[in-house]
């Protein structure tokens, strides 16, 4: 056998900038890591010695495409910190805007960074041409995603609305009203856009995962819950950080993470289905039993039909806040200063997102740690790659070339937040 | 005729910007019908090695790397707008500009000495040529179809370079500063976001950079006499336009008396 090797320059249709090497032994795969380029940012430094109210607006810096998931999660751990609760309209309120970041999310991903592979296009717009019913289809999904955010928040990317103790002002009920025809609309194509993702070629690959997500008493969840794993993981959230370790591997701008004593785990909308389908809207459960997804489901390609069923979630959830909401009295509660740490989960599109502050008696930052998704399931996607050598090696090289992209899009991977050009290198290694 | 080929680039940024095109979801496939998208890894596989007519650059140059990169890029582009605070004044990031920057690798990373970073976040323009800048973090999406189609049809884009207060005063928007006593920094912030803070009753943070010809500081002055302390106020102006000159000047003076840092 000859030694044969691909490279890609640059692995497309991601948030951000990375590479990958994959050394291929007959069937084995020998050798695979991710590595994210992105060059380091240094939130976590940058941060130090800045108000503690700055926080959602500095955080939501890490990540253009899930700005709402920083906010919310700084938000929460500061309060936590200052021994505040935001609660009734103002918690809908905030349960409404990661609604609307889950729908633009989801949507972006699934038609038109990820449908091109599962169809074999170079992008959306490709595939515009043969299926512009479906891709005009989405873009008004998203676009209703994003309305949401832009009422709630100012604007799609960066809303400006949003203040640790709720918000700076609250909505006029007649400002979200006006959603609701668009909403509506936008579910009926949902449920269509995801009939048609179930008719994609999914490679059939599972693999024995431990799932991590938050899991709440009555919901399906956003920005409350305890931490619970498919292998029995079961603890306060603000212990996160305790349960995991972060380290550094050589090739990565991104800290890798695992779960202490067992190792690599993933987290985003599989697990999060998996671990909650019981609490989703009978809509949402009809949606995943058409399209033959349950939570036995370990197939990471069938992660798409996961961000679908969420997807009409989100858009049941938001129609059903908007018809309940009166304005409150206040948009935020008050907060008093003080010395304190404060620690919160919550579910980013892409999985469970960390921050953990520690303030000054002024309510400085004194110490920031804040832990991606992408980071927490880098060393799970390269555990992906390893376990496909047989898959890969039956394949032309071209063909196992985009099949191993294809596998790294499955997670819908933010390398803008953990830490982006994903160049990717298939080595084939001779036999001896 | 050729349709003019459009790049998009990204340096240290948080992908927002040039998400905002994938956002302009009733003009996204119009768009793609009038250019050739011939490099935007975003959003296609497909590579075209250039040369390019428009190239949209966002981010900030932070790696020895980048410096070599921009350059390329610039060589092969007939036409270079920056997109967004990062790009055009080194974005929020740039505050290691200002800091120690081997203490602040250390403290998120175990081992700086595997990573190849610059001590400062800077402008494409510190660099290179650029032929438009685009503010905002992020930008306004209208702003930029306005600039891609000002420069297919080669015009002047019609963007303006005033303050955010003259767009608070056209939209009708009640003053937070007068109103409130909000710190704002509306009148020396550069317009295009519509002045969207003041309509949300909480003052500008300057997102945008500095307006043309700012005078930053009779209004440190004003927000101090408000109440606003020293250091809220040299924070307001080192956030996402941190490294822009006026915002330098600002938060200079601010910190010009050595009082309650907070």
């Amino acid at each position: 056998m000859t030694v044969r090797t691909i490279e890609v320059d640059v692995l497309a249709r991601v948030e951000g900038e990375g590479a990958l090497t994959l050394v291929l032994d007959g069937e084995t795969v020998v050798e695979a890591k991710l590595k994210l380029f992105e060059p380091p940012r240094l939130f976590e430094a940058l941060i130090r010695g800045r108000a503690c109210t700055e926080a959602p607006d500095i955080t939501a810096r890490i990540c253009g495409i899930c700005p709402v998931a920083y906010e919310m999660s700084s938000c929460h751990a500061i309060e936590d910190a200052l021994g505040v609760t935001v609660g009734g309209t103002l918690r809908e309120l905030r349960r409404l805007l990661y609604c609307g970041e889950w729908i633009e999310s989801h949507v972006l991903h699934m038609v038109m960074l990820h449908a091109p592979d599962f169809l074999g296009y170079p992008d959306a717009i490709a595939l515009a041409k043969d299926h512009p019913e479906r891709v005009r289809g989405a873009l008004g999904l998203k676009k209703a995603g994003n309305a949401i955010v832009a009422a709630l928040g100012g604007r799609e990317i960066h809303p400006v609305n949003i203040k640790v103790g709720g918000f700076y002002r609250a909505p006029r009920r007649a400002e979200l009203d006006a959603l609701l025809p668009e909403l509506r609309a936008a579910r009926d194509e949902a449920e269509q856009t995801l009939d048609w993702c179930a008719t994609f070629p999914f490679p059939s690959f599972a693999r024995d995962y431990e799932l991590v997500s938050l899991r709440h008493p009555s919901e399906y969840p956003m920005n409350e819950g305890r931490v619970v794993s498919t292998k029995g993981l079961d603890i306060d959230a603000r212990e996160l950080g305790e349960h995991v370790t972060e380290y550094q591997v050589p090739y990565s701008t991104a800290l890798h993470a695992g779960i202490v004593g067992r190792g690599a785990y993933q987290c985003g909308p599989l697990a999060r289905f998996v671990q909650n389908a019981d609490r989703l809207t009978p809509r949402a459960q009809a949606a995943a039993e058409r399209v033959g997804l349950d939570p036995s489901c370990r197939n990471p390609y069938r992660m798409l039909l996961a961000r679908g069923v969420e997807t009409i979630y989100a858009l049941d959830e938001a129609i059903r806040i908007i018809e309940a909401y009166v304005p409150p009295a206040e948009a935020s509660v008050p907060l008093v200063m003080r010395a304190g740490v404060g620690r919160a989960v919550t579910e980013a599109p892409r999985g469970i997102l960390y921050h953990r502050y520690v303030l000054d008696d002024a309510g400085l930052v004194q110490h920031a740690q804040i832990m991606p998704p992408t980071s927490q399931n880098q060393r799970g996607i390269e555990d992906d790659l390893l376990a496909m050598g047989p898959m890969l090696a039956a394949l032309p090289l071209d063909q196992a070339t985009r099949r191993a992209e294809h596998a790294i899009r499955n997670y819908d991977p933010c390398i803008s937040c953990s830490t982006h050009f994903l160049k990717l290198r298939l080595e084939h290694k001779a036999r001896p | 005729m050729a349709k003019p080929k459009l790049a998009v680039w990204k340096f240290s940024s948080c992908d927002g910007c040039q998400l905002s095109l994938l956002d302009c979801e009733d003009e996204l496939l119009a768009v793609a019908d009038a250019v050739d998208i011939a490099y935007f890894p975003e959003a296609t596989s497909h590579v075209d090695p250039g040369p390019y007519d428009l190239s949209l650059v966002e981010g900030s140059i932070t790696t020895p790397h980048d410096v070599e990169r921009i350059a390329d890029i610039r060589a092969r582009s007939t036409t270079l707008v920056t997109i967004g605070a990062c790009a055009t004044t080194g974005g929020i990031q740039a505050l290691r500009n200002f800091g120690d920057h081997p203490a602040m690798m250390a403290m998120v990373y175990a081992r700086p000495d595997y990573l190849a970073t610059l001590a400062t976040s800077t402008a494409i323009a510190t660099h290179v040529k650029v032929d438009f800048e685009l503010r905002g973090c992020p930008i306004d999406k209208r702003q930029l179809l306005e600039v891609v189609s000002a420069y297919l049809h080669r015009r002047k884009p019609n963007v303006q370079r005033h303050a955010t207060c003259i767009e608070c005063k056209m939209r009708g928007t009640v003053c937070v500063v007068v109103a409130h006593g909000q710190p704002c920094l509306g009148p020396v912030t550069h317009a295009g976001c519509g002045a969207l803070c003041p309509s949300f009753l909480r003052g500008c943070f300057g997102c945008f950079g500095p307006s043309d010809a700012p005078r930053v500081e009779p209004l440190v002055d004003r927000l101090i006499a408000l109440g606003a302390s020293r250091g809220e106020v040299q924070r307001l102006f080192s956030t996402f336009n941190v490294a822009a000159p006026a915002f330098r000047d600002g938060a200079a003076h601010a910190a010009a008396d050595k009082g309650d840092p907070r």
